[in-house]
């Protein structure tokens, strides 16, 4: 029964998740090294690269904040209206991506309630780089949260009522005190954040307009170069998000090996003093 | 310093948590709050502390009225049930945060940190532990640490909410001496909360007893061990019997009528007799006799069908030839009246 289950789990690991992940690489390095590096290298390429890294780059570190400041309020506050915002901070999981999506384009676009206005005044957010890094941040808004949120819960306020007595303030309590008790889970928080923002194709989709050079990210670039039947192209930079995966795989094991080693540690070494 | 509370309210919700309390606490006294699990008595020391702000009512420190100042401006040193440590600090960083955090006009150079963390941990007896980590420690020491970490920011009051209440019965002896002491050398104004009568009553130097989110009494130790004010403190400190009894020329006759007064008696006070002797007493037949301990525990049924607890020295045992289930007298040598309305 063990080895029948063991069996089940590793073939359909293996046909699910890495044949796939073979046949991108696979894929991608067909036509050569040579071509793979110049389909990585064309303007357009490099464009969606950069376009990528800029919407990461800022919807990382505001959903840092976000995320940090909204499980903070939910952990250590009560308020009226608490479970409302819990719930709130789920909804970009619930939702359709394709949603999240339209949602800009019927808030900022042509026909949009804010669209006139922007029109008057010169402002362009849907079909644009602004509307693209709403977007991302708006679907990668629950990561940081969500992993940040049980964490501080289970520990309580006692150490920062403890600092709070000793004279610190409140930055100096938030740095001291609460980052360190959390750091594990905010990194790991950061890194599916990061990996959901590079990725994300739905609701970018739907605010892009797919302008070449301009608007279009990596998952979108790989999806007009497939359907330019540009295959091993499209897969050459597939491979790079294959990779983002790989990468993001390793980072979150190594800061669960630690955490965990860390915990081993205090264990052990609690159990040997105790009398 | 003296602190000092009046008519502090405060709900959670529909709770109420305190209901108009007063108390004074002057200078260097050692203080207990004693009461059971929702007396309100944490709630009590977190307003002191300004962990907690109350829905009316004031907290003075010296005469100065503090109820709006923040826990930070309040320099109190606060010990927490579960210690609190940083646990990613080490012994040394816990112990030094309180400095290393003043802004820098006030901060003591990096020497004066290091003796000052040092003397500390002296007292303390955690000298070669100043590089372990909070995981590392036992409870007890965890506790040493949470106060001398209190202790390094030369607090005006010290507030200890259960300090002992999640270590076992031998540290805890020995670490309430331990801070008993500590406080006769430091002589820093101290509350404690505790629902540990014996603990309240050994330690302090007044007790406050706590029910209901009022204070019932306000004493020594023995004020309110031996004159309690109330059967609630009464009840609280100390195994006691209730018994119901009719008063006539300030003689107490208990008897099964649950009409009359209430009728208190510690067991301590109880004796055990073969032939009636006095004018009250009563029957009662031993179901278990209990020798091992400096007392001897005598549980007996009266006449009535209640249950008795006796306790009188080994002695007195031996001289009795007790067995079980023998029918004898019992007299009360000692017995506290409250009318019957004063209970619930």
């Amino acid at each position: 029964m063990r080895w029948l289950l063991i069996v089940v789990a590793v073939v359909f690991l293996a046909v699910f998740l890495l044949l796939p992940l073979a046949v991108v690489f696979g894929s991608a390095f067909q036509k050569g090294i040579r071509f793979y590096l110049n389909s990585l290298s064309e303007p357009d390429a490099l464009a969606a690269i950069r376009l990528t890294l800029l919407a990461a780059g800022i919807a990382v570190p505001m959903n840092l904040i976000f995320g940090v400041a909204a499980a903070w309020a939910i952990g250590k506050f009560d308020f009226i209206g608490k479970s409302l915002l819990t719930t709130l901070i789920d909804l970009p999981f619930s939702v359709s991506p394709v949603v999240s999506g339209l949602i800009y384009v019927l808030l900022f676009g042509l026909q949009g309630l804010l669209g006139p206005w922007l029109i008057a005044h010169d402002v362009r957010i849907i079909f644009a780089v602004p509307g693209i890094v709403l977007a991302t941040i708006f679907v990668t808004f629950p990561f940081v949260a969500r992993e940040l949120l049980p964490m501080v819960e289970a520990q309580g306020n006692d150490e920062e009522e403890a600092a709070l007595t000793l004279g610190a303030n409140g930055w100096q309590t938030f740095f001291r005190v609460t980052v360190p008790n959390v750091k594990w889970a905010l990194l790991y928080g950061v890194i599916l954040c990061n990996a959901r923002a590079m990725g994300e194709f739905g609701a970018v989709s739907v605010v892009s307009g797919h302008i070449r050079g301009l608007t279009n990210t990596i998952p979108l670039h790989i999806e007009i170069l497939y359907n330019d039947y540009q295959f091993v192209a499209a897969f050459a930079v597939a491979s790079l998000l294959a990779l983002l995966a790989l990468i993001t795989l390793m980072v979150k094991s190594i800061v669960e090996w630690k955490a965990r080693q860390q915990l081993a540690e205090q264990a052990t070494a609690s159990e040997e003093t105790r009398p | 310093m003296s602190i000092s509370v009046r008519d502090i309210r405060k709900n959670f919700g529909h709770f109420t948590a305190l209901d108009g309390v007063n108390l004074e606490i002057p200078d260097g006294q050692l203080v207990a709050l004693l009461g059971p699990s929702g007396s309100g008595k944490t709630t009590l020391l977190r307003i002191i502390a300004g962990l907690e702000f109350p829905d009316g009512g004031a907290v003075q420190f010296d005469g100065w009225d503090i109820t709006a100042r923040s826990a930070r401006e309040r320099r109190v040193g606060f010990v927490f049930q579960h210690y609190a440590l940083f646990r990613h600090m080490t012994v040394f960083e816990n112990v030094a945060f309180g400095l290393l955090v003043r802004p820098r006009r006030f901060r003591p150079s990096n020497e004066q940190i290091r003796a000052k963390v040092n003397d500390l941990l002296r007292l303390i007896q955690l000298q070669n532990q100043a590089q372990r980590y909070p995981s590392q420690l036992s409870g007890g020491q965890r506790q040493r640490v949470a106060l001398a970490r209190a202790l390094a920011v030369e607090p005006s009051v010290l507030l200890l909410d259960e300090p002992f209440g999640s270590l076992d019965a031998k540290v805890r002896m020995e670490l309430r001496r331990w801070l008993r002491q500590l406080h006769d050398e430091v002589h820093i104004t101290s509350v404690f909360v505790t629902h540990d009568q014996d603990e309240a009553l050994e330690v302090s130097d007044r007790v406050a007893v706590m029910n209901e989110g009022r204070i019932e009494q306000v004493g020594s130790p023995d004020e309110v061990y031996n004159h309690p004010a109330s059967p609630f403190v009464f009840d609280f400190l100390g195994n006691v019997n209730l018994f119901h009894g009719r008063v006539d020329n300030d003689q107490t006759y208990i008897q099964e009528s649950a009409t009359g007064n209430l009728v208190f008696v510690r067991p301590h006070l109880l004796d055990i007799a073969r032939q009636p002797d006095g004018p009250n007493h009563f029957r009662a037949t031993t179901k278990h006799i209990n020798a091992a301990g400096p007392v001897a525990k005598i549980e007996a049924v009266t006449e009535w069908g209640a249950p008795v607890h006796i306790e009188m020295s080994q002695e007195r045992l031996r001289d009795l030839h007790l067995v079980k289930d023998e029918v004898v007298f019992i007299v009360p040598r000692k017995v506290t009246v409250f009318p019957k309305h004063g209970a619930s």
